[in-house]
């Protein structure tokens, strides 16, 4: 069985939007789009779900404060509390304000690379991953956005070139 | 354009009238000589609830007791929070040089029954397990109540053997005991006048934040701001009669009607080696030439920025928003000068002995985010009552993002003063945190707590920046963490240990309060509540996050 899907090409963002308001409004499924860069409230248009990154990378914040907090405690005050210039080492409280700078950037740091690496992880980008680009315009001044084909797909093919789109193909998915 | 509601008319002038009765009350009740002052160390012994404290007190029944009263008062104080901070003081008290003869005997058994609970759990199994490599001096230092428990019992043996000694001083020791009093004096009579002088510095700084953060707007052209522009207006309306009222405290300084600064006291002057060496730039002439400068350019700056922007509502060109612009960029220059200088005149000067660097940035850290503050509470308010068309969610959520990015700032710039001082505890410059923590450890610690903690907590959530009730909740605590703030920094130079938060301080916040409400919102009310041909107004009616 073949899965068909249609190409719509753009060359406009505005135009774009457009259509993807047009195309919600008449109920066909939006597989994918390709920008060249961030279009502005394409992401709402599209109905798609907010980012849960930022929510991912607060924990990964308290984590690395926890870090921080265990490591110095254990090694500062616990394991062998030297006499340091007169430091405090009695107690964590005690000495908390030197261990502030460490606590900070390590909470930073872990909120920073867990969450980037966590961006990676969540849209499948590492080195040597294949490019995933049906058209190589997409990259500098086109805009692609690809509907599943369903139902009299003439009928789609002139839907959405009266959408302003630049050019509209059928493209057999495997 | 808005019309001041009646009802916060009638509510303004209650904070007044309230405010002026309660300043009025902690005038009239003010000790006015050395006797009442005794009166009152006095009243306030019989006031220790704790059983082992009043035996102690009617035992030792003698001339000097009073004194010793003082300190146990204190004791008894901190004792219903924790033990640990009891002993503290105590081993404190012991340290301070108005330490007298009586005051051992009468001490004495207050420590003790401190002592007993704290050398108690010291003995404890869980204490012990704790013990690295079996060393005492360890041990008691990984445990607080036993270090404390083990300075007591030092000093306890050492009171004894400075008490043979002082018996023969018993007349010096009077002396010394009338020298306490009079110092608790100036601070029972400094107390009323640092309360107003806190609460004017702090609403009069507010509207000055306010200002700074309009001229900014202006000099940065944001697109999103113009139609706050009024609101803004409003609240810097507040800096005239605010500067005023500062500026006839500090006359009456420089006049000895009240003794906030210690450096304007020629008795003191002439025995105080550091505060001649200040006195080129610590004196009273110079010091109010200065603050006539830095209000009147203040002030200026206000007075024309103000008088532009109504002008420029009839505008058929840009002329007027381009002077606008280039006097708040001069202003800006000149504010941040006169910012750190005025920081050290009116608030660092109450510790002529201490001085820090990053004090002017601290300051300012802690108005502005008030500034900021008041603004998104006003714009709120005004939005609630429907006053701001154009007001959207995005609006407060860029105001909630300053007050949320001010906050930290003010944070960083606390910690490093804090850190750095206690890292190098070089005695100079560390009593200034030794005093706070002693003595006003709630207030110190509990600031950071609303200024840092609560904000960050709130404020991060970006659904929650567009929450009304989230916005104004956290601006409240906010803004009372920075009267606490201001409170922090006045206070401990001016009335020491003898500190409360009663009529005085909420009268005076109540007065002020009353004052900016009504100041602001009759300035609001004499003008449309948006600007007119401003160059970004279209953007930032439309702007949107």
């Amino acid at each position: 069985m073949t899965n068909k899907v249609l190409h719509v090409l753009y060359n406009d963002d505005d135009v774009l939007m457009d259509a993807v308001k047009k195309t919600r409004a008449a109920h066909h499924h939006i597989e994918e789009i390709y920008t060249p860069f961030p279009v502005h409230g394409l992401d709402k248009a599209m109905g798609l779900e907010p980012t849960r990154i930022a929510i991912t990378s607060f924990l990964y914040g308290l984590v690395g404060l926890s870090v921080a907090v265990t490591m110095v405690r254990y090694m500062m005050i616990i394991d062998w509390p030297q006499d340091i210039g007169g430091k405090p080492s009695f107690s964590f409280i005690q000495n908390m304000p030197a261990f502030v700078p460490v606590m900070f950037e390590m909470t930073v740091f872990f909120a920073a690379h867990l969450m980037v690496i966590t961006f990676y992880m969540r849209s499948k980008l590492w080195p040597f991953k294949k490019a995933e680009n049906p058209d190589v315009r997409t990259t500098d001044d086109h805009f692609l956005m690809e509907v599943a084909a369903h139902g009299d797909v003439d009928q789609m093919v002139s839907f959405f070139e009266n959408t302003g789109a630049v050019e509209v193909k059928v493209i057999e998915k495997h | 354009m808005y019309t001041f509601s009646s009802r916060l008319k009638t509510f303004s002038f209650i904070l007044m009238i309230l405010g002026v009765l309660g300043i009025g009350y902690s005038f009239f009740t003010a000790p006015k000589t050395v006797e009442d002052v005794e009166k009152i160390l006095a009243a306030e012994s019989h006031h220790d609830g704790h059983s082992g404290h009043d035996a102690a007190h009617h035992d030792a029944a003698n001339n000097a007791s009073k004194d010793a009263h003082v300190h146990t008062t204190q004791d008894v104080h901190s004792n219903d929070a924790q033990q640990k901070d009891a002993v503290d003081h105590a081993i404190h008290d012991e340290q301070d040089q108005g330490e007298n003869a009586d005051r051992h005997i009468t001490g004495t058994p207050g420590r003790d029954s401190l002592a007993t609970p704290a050398a108690n759990e010291a003995d404890t199994p869980g204490n012990a397990q704790q013990l690295p490599a079996g060393k005492s001096d360890i041990a008691t230092a990984n445990n607080q109540d036993a270090a404390s428990a083990h300075h007591v019992q030092d000093h306890h043996s050492a009171s004894e053997a400075g008490h043979a000694a002082h018996g023969a001083e018993a007349h010096d020791a009077h002396k010394e005991h009338q020298e306490h009093l009079e110092h608790v004096l100036h601070q029972l009579q400094n107390k009323p006048w640092a309360a107003v002088y806190v609460a004017a510095i702090f609403f009069m700084l507010i509207s000055l934040g306010a200002l700074a953060f309009y001229a900014i707007q202006y000099a940065a052209q944001s697109g999103w701001s113009p139609i706050l522009f009024r609101v803004m207006e409003g609240i810097t309306s507040y800096l005239l009669p605010g500067s005023i009222l500062f500026f006839i405290l500090l006359v009456l300084g420089v006049l000895h009607v009240h003794h906030l600064f210690i450096w304007m006291d020629p008795e003191v002057v002439k025995e105080d080696a550091l505060i001649q060496g200040k006195s080129g730039y610590l004196n009273g002439t110079f010091f109010l030439i200065r603050a006539v400068i830095f209000l009147g350019g203040w002030n200026l700056y206000r007075y024309y920025s103000r008088k532009n922007s109504l002008a420029n509502d009839e505008a058929s060109d840009i002329t007027l928003y381009k002077k606008n612009f280039k006097m708040s960029a001069t202003f800006l220059v000149f504010f941040i000068v006169t910012e750190s200088i005025m920081s050290w005149d009116w608030i660092m000067s109450v510790d002529p002995h201490w001085y820090s660097t990053l004090f002017g940035w601290y300051v300012f850290a802690s108005f502005f985010v008030s500034g900021i503050t008041a603004i998104a509470m006003i714009t709120l308010y005004l939005k609630g009552k429907g006053y701001l068309e154009y007001v959207n969610t995005s609006h407060i959520h860029d105001l909630a993002k300053f007050m949320f990015g001010i906050s930290i700032f003010w944070t960083y710039l606390w910690f490093s003063q804090f850190m750095l001082m206690w890292y190098a505890d070089i005695p100079e410059e560390v009593t200034y945190f030794v005093t706070r923590i002693e003595e006003y450890n709630l207030p110190f610690f509990g600031m950071l707590a609303m200024n840092f903690i609560f904000p960050v907590l709130i404020l991060l959530n970006t659904d929650f920046k567009r929450l009304s009730w989230i916005v104004v909740m956290a601006g409240i605590v906010i803004l009372c963490g920075h009267y606490i703030d201001f409170f922090n920094m006045i206070m401990p130079a001016t009335v020491g240990d003898q500190w409360f938060i009663g009529a005085g301080e909420i009268g005076a916040v109540m007065f002020f309060l009353g004052l900016f409400i009504f100041v602001v919102f009759s300035a609001l009310a004499k003008a449309p509540l948006m600007v007119k041909h401003n160059p970004y107004l279209e953007e930032s009616k439309h702007f949107h996050y």
